[in-house]
């Protein structure tokens, strides 16, 4: 192994992590290179170093922080309730719908028969002297009189 | 992650317990300010959140993990460094208050001789600079390795560059670091 060809394995070397074969290729190399054992040994001591650091604790307001942030996220919704932002608008929604099946079954499904054009045609003439019959004074006089002539009445009267 | 995906509110409580630890001290080793980390690491848990329902389990969860806190950290430090140079171009770059939270993690009564407490306090604070010094990828490259002690596979993903590209990462961070420590180096040799 060269030197050059250390550099990629050396650290390796030092915290353990190396195949068993490269280990022995690398142990064999230091035995033999002063200037690799020194480095390997300078790697050893900034890894043992580097221990030294303290490690920090999370402040303790840190998990209510984080559990805030995760509350204050919208809910994930679906697709129904993307399209339906409030009950107030999925109720008229469904109102409406139902007030049109409503009125489309008021609806006439059948056009007029030959018989009910045939009535209409007959009583055209009578509808066309719609203002004869309006203005005739008899049968505003009759509606008028009409308790009056009541059968019922009469026949109390006279047991009376 | 798959109870968390699969609308387990505990389990996100229990990932959150686990992983919030190395998550800050990592976050704070890149960002150099406490208040900081612990910012990027409620954002890195506020996404592994929303992602969720998303999460496919083709990489260690680890891996996901500090690829997400890697990114922030990594964008975070580049907006200081604007930042600082905006602010001053002579101001000393100091860790501002991560001397006073280290210090408040030592336990005074461990060190009745104050000389030793200093000598300690010295050698922190060198090992710490030469971290801040590398290069942030460096510096990434150096914590996940020797602090999560994850293997090349995950941090070649995390860092999103091959296994034989890290090693020469690792090598040069290893061999700056060898010599801003030098002194301790020596030091240690003697010893």
């Amino acid at each position: 192994m060269s030197c050059s060809r250390m550099e990629s394995k050396i650290l390796g070397y030092v915290d353990g992590r190396l195949k068993e074969s490269e280990r022995l290729e690398m142990e064999k190399h230091v035995s033999t290179c002063a200037a690799c054992r020194v480095r390997v040994n300078e790697f050893r001591t900034v890894n043992v170093l580097l221990d030294e650091l303290p490690m920090i604790e999370p402040s303790a307001a840190f998990d209510l922080r984080v559990h805030a942030r995760v509350a204050a996220e919208p809910a994930k919704q679906s697709w129904w309730a993307w399209s339906m932002p409030a009950p107030r608008v999925a109720f008229a929604a469904a109102m409406l719908a139902v007030a049109m099946a409503w009125v489309g079954s008021r609806m006439p499904n059948d056009p007029l028969s030959a018989g009910d054009i045939d009535k209409i045609n007959q009583n055209l003439p009578v509808l066309e002297n719609y203002d004869v019959i309006s203005d005739f004074s008899p049968l505003s006089d009759l509606s008028q009189q009409a308790p009056d002539d009541d059968p019922s009445d009469s026949n109390q009267s006279q047991q009376m | 992650m798959l109870d968390v995906k699969a609308g387990d509110e505990q389990s996100f409580t229990l990932l959150l317990h686990r992983y919030r630890s190395p998550l800050i001290n990592f976050l704070y080793r890149m960002v150099r300010n406490r208040e900081q980390a612990e910012d990027l690491a409620q954002e890195v848990f506020l996404r592994v959140y929303r992602a969720r329902e998303e999460y496919v389990p083709s990489a260690k969860f680890t891996t996901w993990l500090f690829r997400i806190a890697t990114n922030l950290a990594l964008n975070s430090v580049r907006d200081n460094r604007y930042q600082r140079m905006e602010i001053s171009l002579d101001a000393p770059v100091t860790a501002d208050a991560e001397d006073g939270d280290e210090k408040t993690m030592d336990v005074a009564e461990k060190h009745p001789n104050i000389e030793q407490h200093l000598i300690e306090e010295t050698r922190k604070k060198m090992i710490r600079h030469a971290i801040e010094k590398l290069p942030e990828k460096q510096r990434a490259a150096v914590l996940l390795h020797k602090y999560q002690e994850l293997d090349y596979g995950e941090i070649s993903k995390i860092l999103e560059c091959s296994e034989s590209a890290l090693k020469s990462l690792l090598f040069r961070a290893y061999e700056t670091l060898r010599v801003e420590l030098a002194p301790l180096v020596a030091r240690q040799a003697k010893q």
